[in-house]
This record gives structure tokens, sequence and C-alpha cells, in this order.
């Protein structure tokens, strides 16, 4: 016994050796005296892993965040949202808004040297199409009537109605090396985990489980990036990557609302990090079933929306670091109508409206009844979610105020989508919706999307905002299109097919030895390849 | 000798049959089809094309014939594919021959598990020996007490406390992972210290946790030894006592001690999906887990097969060593 | 003579340690069983005001994410934990007692089949199994108490089975039989209740591991899903704020420890009682 006391006392002392990296950095770690330089390398914690690098096959956020790297599109946005071109140095559009011509760059080499043409954006739009092809982003090319390649960086799309989203659309989905995956499975190919691209950045290794690590490409088209290396380390939970952080294992990683407010207020960080924070272009709502006898009555959804107080939600669930969402779109963007109706936290206003619609406590247990049925309906949400999990114990928690008996239950996610959502089973959800940048929302609201997993689950439907909807993807007017998605706005606000909860801040945070960081509505990873460290600053010089 | 072992492979078969029925059996309890979830990622499948899975996957054949099938890929070691959206086959997440030998997945938890063991029994045998020597002593109360604390400790909550005190407090250990970010750039000491640091924390509470029944059931088995006859009459003639313990009682404690051994194998795979989730090991406990929350079908059920192969590989291993161990079942052939 | 009770308890009171098991099962159950009354705060209610406190004079055990009290919801969490390791236990038991008996009874092709599906089921690494299962038909507290019950009956199988074994030709069986009582009810009138010794053994160290195992799946998120408290799941939120919030990692675990604790000495300390071979000579 006494022999292994010993040894791991031993062991204690000879652990304790370790050097530990020092918590005080070279000075001027955060001004900006020192010019850009090549070299160093940015590792980043990620609790998802990447699955597959080809954009179009891709489902998940990681994986489009690394495959992003090493595949641009055709046209990307700029820092104000409006589209710029990318891989296309500039377009035409037809005045009925029915053809795009696009003019590609010359001299872009994909990494292994074979130069970028029209013909490899038409080998990837034939494979997006393609009924063989497993991706969920078909539907927006389905709209392409033909497409040609009428020369070597000259390609045309014409579509069979106006569509305007439709310049959007020719992102990084539809550009694939057409040397080499002509004639084989895409699904099946190399490529899927050891891609070729053309991005700023270009496949090092990938250690499966552990970290994906990308080099950059010396002959991007828009210049070498300054940074040698990207690294992507998947650390399975928040508490872990944070503590790589300390300890100058990663450099740069999403904080959670608690770690942004209660612990980077002090000098360690402030002195050696540099946070950001920005509306996501995302919100979480909580959706009816509008089938439901109960949920088809306007006067309950309103009535419920009264119920909740989502301030306290934005307080509590995201420490203030986001705001009330009002409706599908952020607040401060082009489209977002901030003159609708809103619901005030007034538990009084909603017992009123219950009691109209015949609910009351006629039998004085607490809880709301109507022909002996108590109100009670379950919220269903997926599981692994803090911060919908919080959101849905806090309504539960407020609703059982006004007499709403509220059962939650967290689903594992594909069961979620397949056995509930799908198959429109359930009675409420809590789920979110990324916002894409282009405003068109026809998938989500138009009555005609409500087939089984199609993305209309609640069963909305209003023929003044289907015909809106149809008006806001066919013109191209921006006054039109406005005027269009405001008075869908409305329209939602007045009904709460949803109601809309919150807009989160995204909260990345960033080693302070990386320069050129410039925080936009569109986030701060837009111009990465464009960061460097100067090179008194820079931790890995040497690329081993 | 090898009539016994053969007799003891040939008694393994059924139940092999039954883990692979049982593997199969638990993926058709799920409601809906198991190729519902691909079309998770395929929100716009056409019918056409889901017909298409159903017929890869033998899902249009009656039941007993998708367990023929399914079987016979079994033998030839053909997993099927991974449902999740890299679609590798499923042998190669756990044994990816592309991998370096020390990153692939099966090969981590084995090890992981044998340390385990090996520390088990390390410490397990010597205090079971000397709490039976000592019976009813201080010592042997004391070491009771910490076998019984380890015995009812939570896995997860011992790791979670180290945790905090070597990783946060102290910040002496690395919390996650099996190396750190700069592991290349290392020496060879180095980076053998490196995997040690990793590895410490895992191991101990695993071992910790798993020491109960080892010791305990070493202790009553050295006890009941003890008081046999043979071991009276070899004291009253005189050997040193050491000699009486080490040599004769000894050996016929560790027998039992072997099938032990045998029998903890499924709790220590079992025990890897915790520890390996909590340590961000990237084993086949935390493959598994993953592949459980994704519904990834022919992974699980690969997976609990191979488990199950696992358990009886360990068993017959145990049954060999005490084979050789036991000369009472050489004599019998 | 003293009577087998009386002996029985003799022997129980002088082992400190059952004795102390005792006590420990007796005051969570009160605790679980007066939750409502004991429970200082509602273990729902939310306080933005005190969110993620560490112990004090208001919590006396902290706060959690959601400014709820961690002391009243660990009282609740006790009544959770317990309920699982008792209807898990109470189904392993009556599958192990039906498998167990028949396999002992008849014998034959019943106990081949019977041994053989033991076999295979302690061939799979039971956590391993409950997981599968649990992917299949989800979590859930229900779920979990089935899903236990399921997968822990084999010890109680193979106990009984042994006890049909060595009691089946005793005399009165025999008698029973000359007098013509139905194979079936001789089963259950005599040998069942002599079984039951060895069996609350086994379910009363059964407890320990339910509850040991329904908060190692809720701390891994897939057994009792939030809001509803469990031991485990408290635990899960000391994971994620380790560094800010050690309150919520120590408390549950030691509730935990100290539960499985007090089973398994409770057991040990019924079997060192019932075990005449431990006490020398006396009759049953």
């Amino acid at each position: 016994m006494k022999k292994f006391l010993y040894i791991f006392i031993a062991l204690i002392i000879f652990l304790g050796c370790k050097d530990k990296p020092a918590k005080t950095e070279k000075p001027d770690l955060k001004g900006n005296s020192y010019g850009p330089a090549y070299g160093d390398i940015l590792i980043e914690g990620t609790i998802g892993e990447p699955s597959v690098l080809i954009p179009m096959l891709a489902g998940d956020s990681a994986s489009h965040s690394v495959a992003g790297m090493i595949f641009n599109g055709l046209v990307k946005y700029d820092t104000d949202l409006s589209i710029i071109g990318d891989l296309a140095e500039s377009w035409d559009i037809s005045s009925d808004g029915l053809v795009i011509t696009f003019h590609l760059r010359k001299g872009v080499k994909w990494s292994d040297g074979v130069e970028f043409t029209a013909e490899d954006v038409m080998f990837g739009y034939k494979t997006i199409i393609d009924e063989k092809t497993p991706t969920a982003y078909k539907e927006d090319f389905l709209q392409v009537k033909k497409a040609e390649v009428l020369d070597t960086y000259t390609f045309r799309v014409t579509y069979g109605k106006p569509f305007s989203p439709a310049l959007t659309t020719w992102g990084n989905l539809v550009v694939l090396p057409k040397h080499l995956l002509e004639g084989r499975d895409i699904t099946k190919s190399d490529l899927t985990r050891k891609p070729v691209g053309l991005g700023p950045y270009k496949l090092n290794k990938w250690s499966s489980g552990q970290e994906v690590v990308l080099e950059s490409y010396k002959d991007y088209f828009e210049g070498r990036p300054y940074i040698d290396r990207y690294v992507y380390r998947m650390i399975p939970d928040p508490a872990t990557t944070f503590l790589e952080l300390q300890a100058g294992g990663i450099d740069m990683m999403g904080l959670t609302p608690i770690q942004y407010t209660k612990q980077t207020e002090n000098d360690f960080f402030r002195n050696n990090f540099q946070k950001f924070r920005y509306p996501v272009f995302s919100y979480t709502h909580m959706a009816f079933n509008l089938k439901h006898p109960w949920f088809k009555d306007k006067r309950i959804r309103q009535a419920i929306a009264y119920g909740i107080d989502k301030n306290e939600i934005v307080d509590v669930v995201l420490f203030g670091l986001g705001r009330p969402a009002t409706g599908p779109y952020v607040p401060n963007t082009w489209p977002y109508n901030p003159d609708v109706k809103k619901y005030e936290y007034n538990p009084e206003k909603a017992k009123q409206l219950l009691k109209e619609a015949g609910w009351e406590d006629h039998d004085g247990d607490g809880v709301l009844d109507k022909d002996g049925k108590p109100f009670q309906f379950t919220i269903l949400t997926n599981m692994g979610n803090t911060l919908r999990k919080n959101t849905a114990t806090i309504i539960q928690w407020r609703l059982a105020k006004i007499g709403i008996k509220v059962e939650i239950r967290a689903l594992e996610w594909s069961t979620f989508v397949n056995e509930f959502i799908d198959k429109r089973r359930f009675e409420a959800v809590m789920l979110g919706w990324q916002i894409g940048l282009d405003p068109d929302q026809y998938d989500i609201w138009h009555s005609s999307k409500t087939k089984e997993k199609e993305f209309n689950f609640v069963g909305y439907n209003n023929p003044e905002v289907d015909g809106l909807l149809e008006k806001g993807r066919r013109s191209f007017d921006i006054k039109e299109r406005k005027k269009a998605y405001f008075r869908i706005q409305e329209i939602l606000a007045d009904e709460l097919p949803y109601i809309f909860l919150y807009v989160p801040d995204a909260t990345p945070i960033v080693h302070a030895r990386f320069k050129g960081i410039k925080p936009s509505p569109i986030g701060i990873s837009y111009n990465q390849p464009k960061w460097y460290v100067p090179k008194p600053l820079q931790k890995h010089a040497m690329e081993p | 000798m090898i009539r016994y072992l053969f007799k003891r492979i040939l008694e393994m078969v059924p139940t092999l049959f039954g883990i692979t029925l049982i593997s199969f059996l638990i993926l058709h309890l799920a409601p809906g089809k198991p190729t519902d979830i691909l079309s998770d990622f395929n929100p716009k499948i056409t019918p056409e094309a889901r017909e298409r899975l159903e017929k890869m996957y033998n899902l249009d054949k009656p039941i007993v014939v998708q367990y023929g099938l399914w079987l016979k890929k079994i033998v030839k070691l053909d997993f099927g594919e991974s449902f999740s959206t890299d679609r590798r086959p499923v042998i190669d997440k756990i044994w990816d021959r592309k991998q370096p030998l020390l990153d692939r997945r099966l090969f981590i938890t084995f090890m992981l598990n044998l340390v385990t063991m090996v520390i088990i029994l390390a410490i397990a045998i010597p205090l079971g020996i000397s709490s039976a020597t000592h019976q009813y002593s201080l010592y042997d109360k004391i070491t009771t007490t910490f076998v019984f604390i380890g015995f009812a400790m939570p896995s997860f909550w011992l790791a979670l406390l180290l945790m905090m005190f070597f990783g946060i407090q102290l910040d002496l250990l690395p919390l996650s992972g099996l190396k750190s970010m700069n592991y290349d750039s290392l020496s060879l000491a180095g980076k053998v210290l490196d995997r040690i640091k990793h590895l410490l924390l895992p191991v101990f509470v695993s071992a910790f946790t798993g020491l109960a029944g080892d010791s305990r059931y070493m202790r009553s088995s050295m006890l009941e030894v003890i008081r046999q006859d043979y071991i009276t009459v070899a004291r009253a003639k005189g050997l040193p006592e050491k000699k009486v313990i080490y040599n004769h009682a000894l050996k016929n404690a560790l027998l039992p001690l072997i099938t032990l051994v045998g029998l903890s194998v499924p709790g220590l795979i079992g025990g890897s999906v915790i520890m390996e989730s909590i340590f961000g090991i990237p084993g086949m406990g935390q493959l598994f887990f993953m592949s459980v929350m994704t519904r990834d079908y022919p992974m699980v059920m690969s997976l609990l097969t191979i488990g199950g192969v696992l358990t009886l590989a360990g068993n017959l291993l145990a049954d060999i060593g005490y084979m050789f161990a036991d000369p009472r079942i050489r004599a019998k052939q | 003579m003293d009577s087998p009770k009386r002996l029985f308890w003799k022997r129980f009171s002088r082992n400190k340690l059952a004795v102390i098991g005792g006590i420990i099962v007796a005051a969570l159950f009160f605790v679980a069983v007066f939750a409502p009354l004991v429970s200082p705060y509602d273990p729902n209610d939310i306080d933005r005001k005190h969110i993620l406190e560490p112990p004090g004079l208001q919590h006396l055990l902290g706060t959690d994410d959601l400014g709820r009290d961690v002391l009243s919801r660990m009282i609740w969490g006790a009544q959770i934990s317990l309920s699982v390791g008792f209807v898990a236990v109470g189904i392993s038991i009556i599958i192990g007692m039906t498998f167990g008996s028949l396999s002992g009874y008849y014998g034959g092709w019943a106990d081949r089949i019977i041994m053989r599906l033991i076999d295979i089921m302690l061939s799979i690494p039971t956590f391993f199994l409950i997981l599968a299962v649990i992917a299949f038909i989800g979590s859930g507290i229900w779920n979990i108490m089935i899903i236990i019950g399921l997968t822990s009956w084999m010890g109680v199988a193979r106990l009984v089975r042994a006890e049909f074994l060595s009691l089946k030709e005793r005399e009165y069986v025999l008698a029973a039989k000359a007098v013509g009582a139905s194979g079936l009810r001789i089963i259950f009138r005599h040998i069942m209740i002599n079984s039951l010794a060895p069996v609350l053994v086994s379910a009363v160290l059964g407890i320990a591991g339910a509850v040991l195992v329904e908060s190692a799946l809720s701390f891994l998120g897939i057994g009792v899903q939030p809001p509803t408290p469990s031991w485990g799941n408290i635990l899960t939120l000391g994971k994620d704020n380790m560094e800010i919030a050690w309150w919520l990692s120590v408390f549950p675990g030691l509730a935990i420890l100290i539960t499985v604790l007090g089973y398994n000495l409770l057991g040990e300390g019924i079997r060192d009682a019932l075990d005449p071979r431990l006490w020398g000579t006396e009759s049953e």
C-alpha cells in the first residue's frame, strides 16, 4: 500500500513540473501598431464535427463552416447585405428578370492546378438537380428552366418565372470541380473527405473526432491569406472549450451567454482577447399546430402571447444578449417592420381573452377548464439545446400562473423531425429558423407548402399572405418587396401562427493577436482570409 | 485441454447468434422505418429515391430474410454503412485502416479498458489479500469502507469533481481528449508524458469505481481458502506464514478472480460510454453514444454486436486462463 | 429457541453498518414521500435575480441557471430517483422470479432456453443495451423505468432458479406432490416463500443499482428530462458550469453517493443477517 502512496506523490510532483502557458502576454497585444504579415495558425474550438466537405451534400453548420473556406460561389454578400461578385466578376440581368448571365473571373485555379471554368458551374448545377444527389437545396435550382455555357467564362441561366432570390442562390453550393467528379457518384467520392476546392484554404488533414486542419491556398485568386493554417478543433462541450481557450489551446470560440457575461469580464480576458457581439440571422419561436381545435382560435394564441414575458426570457436565458422578436426578420435589416402589434407581458389581458374563448377555472384547481377539460398541452423541442430548454421552462412557469398547464418534452433531433414534425403530431413546438439573407420565406408561410416534410408544418393558410409571398419573390423592385414583406409581418403579428420569441446575439471571442477583424451586420467571419497576426505577436511561427 | 476449449467455443455459438438476434430486433423496435432518418438529411427526397433506399437496405423483404441477409454480411465483417451524413462504412469508423493505430476508436477503447483492468488487479489483489490476512483489524475496516464508497460512487461524479480540482483549481491536468494541441511538436518523451496526463483522470476514475467488486471478491475468496484444512496443515508443518499465504493460499484464491475478470468486461465496455463522453475521448463508447443520439441504426446494431462479441472473447480468455491455472480441469481431460 | 425473525433482527442490529444503511434509507424515504412539506421552495420557481448563486442563507445549496433553489430540486429529485429505483426493480423482480421459477422447477428445455437467454443478456454490455433501446423508443421517466427493469432481471432469475434447484427435493415439496397439489401451486406456495429472502436482498441492492443507472442516463441527457428535477440532470448543469458553480456538481453527486451507499449497506446487512453460514449452526 505504502508503495502506491509514494508513487502517487511522485506523480503529482512530476506533473507539477509542466510548463504553464504564460498568463501575461507580450506587450501591445491589443494595439494596432504592427502591419500585416503572413504566418501563424488560428485554432477554433467547435462542438460539431463536419460530416462532409462538399457544400451541397452538407446538412449541418459545422460542415458548411469548413466547406465555406474551401469552396467559393459565384456571388457573395457584402457587409451591407448587398450582393457582390465572388467567382463572377460581373453579371447582367435581363429587363424581365428571367435571364442572368454571369461573367466569370479568368485565371482562377482549383487547388490541383486545373483552371476554373463555366463548365464547372454547369456541372455543379446539373449535379444539384439530379435526383440521385441527396441534397436539401434542390428547390431553388429547380426554378431554372435552362442553363447554358456560352463560352469558357460565361454562364447563363433562364428562369421560368421571375424569381428575385435567384441571384443569391448562386453561392458555393453549385461550384464543383468537373474534372474530378464527372461520371462518378458524388456521395462515394474521395472529395467528400478530401475536397479539392478553390477557396482561400485547402484541406491539410482531417483526424476524425479530433480536428480538421486547413492550410492556406497560396494561389487564391483574391490573394494569399495571411494566416497560414486554420484548425477546427472538436471539443464536445462549451465548458471544456472555454478551458482550452484560457489555456491557449484554442484561439477562437463562440461564448455562451454565461461565459460572455460572467466569466470573461476580468483583466486576463480584457488583456488577451477581443469579444464581439452582433445579432444572429436566426430567431427562436414557439409554433402552434393550427389544426388543433384550441389553437385554431386566434384569441388563444394571442392570450398565450400575453402570458409570456419575452424580456424575462431574454434576460434570464440570454443574459440580455439578444432581443425579443416580433416577426421572422432580424431587427435593423431592410425587410424588418418595427411597427407591428406587440404583446407586452399582460397576464390579466391573457386571462380575459381566454375567458372570452370559454376558458375559466370552474373547478378551482388552479387550471383553466372548458367543458370539463383542463387546459393542458405539450411543447416539444429538441434535446441538447439548453437555450430552448430553458426558454420552454420559463414559458411553462409563466403559463402556469394564468392557469395553463404545460408539459415539456425534449426529443432527440431525428425522432423529433421525423415522427412529430413531419407527421404533424404535435400541439406546440419550440424551434428556431435560420433567416436567409434574402427575405423570401415562401417555403415557411405559403399554404401550398404543407405536405409532409415541407416547412409550413403548422398549416398556416392565409390567402392575402400567399399573394404577398408571390409578389415578394417575383418582383425585383426593392421598394415593392419591402411593402409586401412589411404587410406580411403585420398579418403574422396579428394572427400569431408562431409566437416569435427572440433573436439571439452571436458572441464570439478571438485571441487579441489576430488583427483585421471588422464586425458587421453579417458577422465577423466574412473576411477571414484578410485577418493577420503581426510578426512580433505570432505564436506558431514555424510551419511544422 | 483442446477438447475443453473446443467445447467452450461451441457453447458460445448459440449465444453469439442470440446477441445478433437481439441487436437486430432492437432496431425493429423503432416506430417507422429505419430509412426515415435518411430523409432527415434530404427534405426534398422523392418517393422513388426512398424506394431505392429501402431496396438497398432490404427493408422490403420479410424480417426473417432481412436477419439472414444481415448475418451473412456480418460474417464477412461488412457492417454496412453509417447513416450519418458521411456515409462511411461502419467498420471504417471503428477501425480506420488509414489512421495510425493509436487513433483508431476500437483500439483506444480497448487500451483504455486494458490499462484500467491491469490497475484494478494490481491494487485489488494485494488489497484483498492483506484485508483477508488482517481480518477485522482497523486496516480491514478502513479499506472496506473505501471500497464500499468506491462501489457506490457515481463514476461521472467523481470524474466531475476531479476535473474541477485537478483541471481547474490546480490546473495540472487536461480535461479532455487524448493529446494536447501541440502534441505534434513535442519530443518523444513529451508525447508520452502528454498521453499519460490525458489518460490519468479517466483511468483513475474507472479504476477507483471498479476496484470494489474485485477486491471484495479477492478478500472473501482468500478468507475461504485460508479456512481450508490444507492451510492448517501447512501451518502445522511449520512453514513461515508468508509462504503459507503466498505459495499455497494465493494460487487457489486467485482462481475465481480470473472468472470475475472475464465477467467484468461488459461492465467496463458499458462504462466507457460515460467516461469517453465526459472526457471527450474518441473511442468506441463515444461513437456509440453519438450514434444513439443520431439514430444511426447500422452503427448501433453493429456496435451492440461487437460489444457482445468482445464480451464473449473476454469470457473465453478468462476460461483459458482458468484452465491453465486450475490443474483439476486439466486433469479431467 | 428464538424465532427466525427475532434471530434476524438480533443479527441485523449488531451490524453497525447495516443499521446506518437502514437509517439512510428510511431518511430518504421520508424526504421523498414528504417532499412537498420538506422542500423550502417550489422547485420550479424561476428567479431572475438569483441566478447561479452560491450556497447562502436564502438558498442553502445555491441556485441553478434559472434561479431555482437547488435544495428544493434535490428533495423532489429524491422522489424521482427513488420512484425510478422502485418501479424498475419491481419490474426486474417480476420478470426474474417468473423466469427463475420456471427454469428451476421444470428444468429441461425451459431451463436451457432461459439460461441461454440470461447468457445472451449478460454478454451484451448492459449500458449499451439500455442506450440502444432508448435510441429507438425514446427517453423519459417511464421509458427508463421499464428499460432498466428489462435489463436487470438476470441476477434475480439465477437466484430464484438456484433456490428452486436446491429446494426442489425437500420433503414437504415431495409431500405436497404426493397429496396431489398441481405443479403450479407447489411452486408458488412453498418454494417462492423460501426464496423471498435472497430476492429481497437482491431487490435492495437492485434499487441502488437502478438509482445509479438512472442518474447516469439523466446526466447524459437521455434519462429524466428537465425541467423535472433529477440528481443526474442537475449534475449536467454542474458540468456545463464547472468553473463558476461548484455547488451544482458537489451536492447532487453526494446525494447519489449516500443513497447508493445506504441501500448497499442495508442490502449487505440483510444478507449477512440471513446467512446461516456466517453464524455457525442455527436452525432456520
